[in-house]
């Protein structure tokens, strides 16, 4: 701070006189602006791109029938175009990792914020951050060359890839986001709160789960949401553990999801198709933003208490 | 102290960043200019001989752009004509967009693009669009087994009740008691829609798995035991075993193998097609290209890429 202030003005960052000076400054806050304001444009210009070109073939299909349909044939001699398997996919698979995930990732984050050395805390952060930091296409290769093969064989199926072992990765992939933020939000419990539970004879375990998880709560839901975002947003991992095939969803069969779907036919897709492909991701878009909406609202929650 | 160490991580892990992309620059540089050593080794061996012959093998003065946008399975003699086609015509630059037959044939009938590469025929909705269509090689389609398996030749038939499921176990087949797990292409792909066409299981297929390259079809076979799946002759390998294949009950078992694929003997082929608009000349780049491509001097690089040239 003091550094910065003492080179003011003689550094040559700053010209000298007044007016030049007043002219920088409104000159650097244009630049910032224009910097900021790039953000907003591509947000808006994603959505419009969306929506002008996933509506097409929403009109041309029906709304109900892309929705409600149960059959996605795109080549075929007539063309079938229900989603319904890839939005229902979507939400089992993302249920599925976040019922796994949660449980794991939130006992994690109170352990490491309340119940943990420091040196143990150290080494669990670090591997925490190290997985966070795995790119996805990894965990599609040892989720495809590990568990795939592992879950054909434990269920005495003919083909391992299911939605099964898509829950399993997926689980493991958003365990990061749910360790961190919750972990975030355990330590910003004020001590007091704490000091008062265990000073009425409260022991540690019940302070922790009686005091500062609901303290924490609007923080931990915020994981679990940020969680839900993941999970249904990844596409490359997934792809390659789940089969790909447009089933209704079924625990041990082969799945595909809304990210999947787009992902997996968008190279040879031409015509009503590819329009088509446009609309699952305007979906998947649709979805995103009701996630993160809620994660807005959840964080003003605990901000305000 | 905390701030010097980010600092200094944040350093490491920008250079590893900057190492990463200029390595695999490297790399791919490298293997660029290897090519274009060995075609200009070529293209001297070429001229040497052609001095002595007194034919062929000149290189023509003609200039230009020819852009090809297609099929992914034609990666392979897409480079291959591109490496000799330059040996003959310095001048002339080749493109090629691997982005799928389906977006070839859109951006042929465009005019976005000079020829449009199709790993299919071209359906009538395509040629009416004003496309006209030239076969320049030939592709089987590999019917794949796991190693393990004991099954070695199945009827059309028999794949076609394997791909809709009614066959649904290698018992059923002669093999072991083995559920059959069926892995196949996205929708889309130029194999998928081959295989189902040639075998009359459109819209039929029941799948285990829809994989989005040849490559990952041959992975997922090759590690589970059950597997049958198809893919093109060209990316044939020892992970996985090719089934001989009877036309049907009567005819004799063939492999795939070129010479079979060529003769018409084997039952499962596919076209590699140039798509070109029927009512515009091509460019005199292009037409040179394209000349290029049917003519008997092309034969060996198809051969080469592990398909059969159709002339």
């Amino acid at each position: 701070m003091k550094r910065i202030l003492k080179g003011n003005g003689q550094n040559g960052l700053a010209p000298k006189t007044k007016g030049t000076r007043a002219a920088f400054e409104t000159g650097m806050n244009l630049l910032f602006f224009l910097c900021g304001a790039v953000a907003v444009l591509f947000v808006l210009f994603i959505s419009i791109y969306l929506i002008v070109s996933g509506l097409p073939a929403i009109r041309e299909i029906g709304l109900a029938e892309f929705l409600f349909g149960d059959t996605w044939k795109s080549t075929g001699k007539e063309p079938q175009f229900g989603i319904l398997p890839f939005i229902l996919t979507s939400v089992y698979g993302t249920a599925g990792a976040i019922v796994v995930g949660v449980p794991i990732g939130f006992l994690t984050a109170v352990f490491l914020s309340k119940l943990a050395g420091p040196r143990v805390a150290a080494i669990i952060r670090t591997a925490v951050e190290l997985l966070s930091g795995i790119p996805s296409v990894v965990y599609g290769l040892i989720g495809m060359t590990v568990l795939v093969p592992a879950i054909r064989t434990a269920f005495h199926l003919a083909s391992g890839a299911t939605l099964l072992a898509a829950i399993v990765v997926l689980a493991i992939m958003v365990l990061p986001y749910i360790i961190s933020v919750s972990e975030t939000a355990l330590s910003a419990v004020p001590k007091e709160y704490e000091e008062a539970s265990l000073a009425l004879g409260a022991t540690e375990i019940e302070t922790y789960f009686r005091v500062s998880v609901p303290a924490a709560s609007s923080g931990i839901a915020a994981s679990v949401v940020l969680g839900v975002g993941r999970a249904i947003g990844e596409a490359m991992a997934v792809m390659m553990v789940a089969g790909n095939v447009a089933n209704m969803p079924s625990l041990l069969q082969s799945v595909r999801f809304l990210t999947t779907a787009v992902a997996s036919e968008m190279s040879y897709s031409s015509g009503l198709q590819r329009q088509a492909l446009f609309s699952i991701a305007l979906v998947l878009f649709l979805f995103i933003m009701l996630i993160n909406a809620a994660l807005a609202v959840l964080l003003k929650k605990g901000k305000k208490s | 102290m905390k701030k010097a160490m980010s600092v200094l991580l944040t350093a490491i892990l920008c250079t590893g960043l900057f190492t990463g992309c200029a390595g695999s620059e490297t790399a791919s540089t490298g293997g660029a200019s290897s090519q274009e050593t060995q075609s200009a080794q070529a293209s001297q061996a070429e001229e040497s001989e052609a001095g002595a012959s007194q034919e062929g093998g000149e290189t023509v003065d003609l200039s230009g752009t020819v852009s090809t946008n297609g099929s992914t399975s034609m990666e392979e003699v897409m480079m291959g004509l591109t490496e000799y086609f330059k040996e003959k015509y310095p001048n002339i630059t080749v493109t090629y967009d691997p982005t799928g037959s389906g977006t070839g044939i859109q951006q042929a009938t465009a005019g976005s693009c000079d020829i449009g590469l199709s790993s299919r025929a071209l359906k009538q909705e395509e040629l009416d669009a004003g496309l006209t269509e030239t076969v320049v090689a030939k592709d089987g389609i590999a019917i794949v087994v796991n190693k393990e398996n004991t099954v070695t030749e199945l009827t059309v038939d028999q794949i076609t009740k394997i791909a809709t499921g009614e066959i649904a176990n290698w018992s059923e087949v002669g093999g072991p008691d083995m559920e059959i797990a069926f892995i196949g292409r996205e929708a889309g792909s130029g194999t998928r829609g081959a295989f189902e066409e040639l075998t009359g299981t459109e819209e039929a297929c029941s799948y285990a798995q829809e994989l989005t390259s040849t490559g990952a079809v041959r992975t997922a076979v090759s590690t589970t035991p059950g597997a049958i799946g198809y893919i093109s002759l060209s990316s044939l390998d020892d992970s996985v075993s090719a089934l001989m294949v009877k036309a049907d009950d009567a005819s004799p078992a063939v492999a795939c193998t070129e010479e079979t694929v060529l003769d018409g003997s084997y039952a499962i082929q596919r076209p590699f097609v140039f798509a070109t608009k029927s009512d515009a000349a091509l460019s005199e780049a292009a037409q040179a290209f394209y000349d290029f491509a049917v003519s008997d001097e092309a034969a060996q690089i198809y051969i080469d890429a592990g398909v059969v040239p159709a002339n």
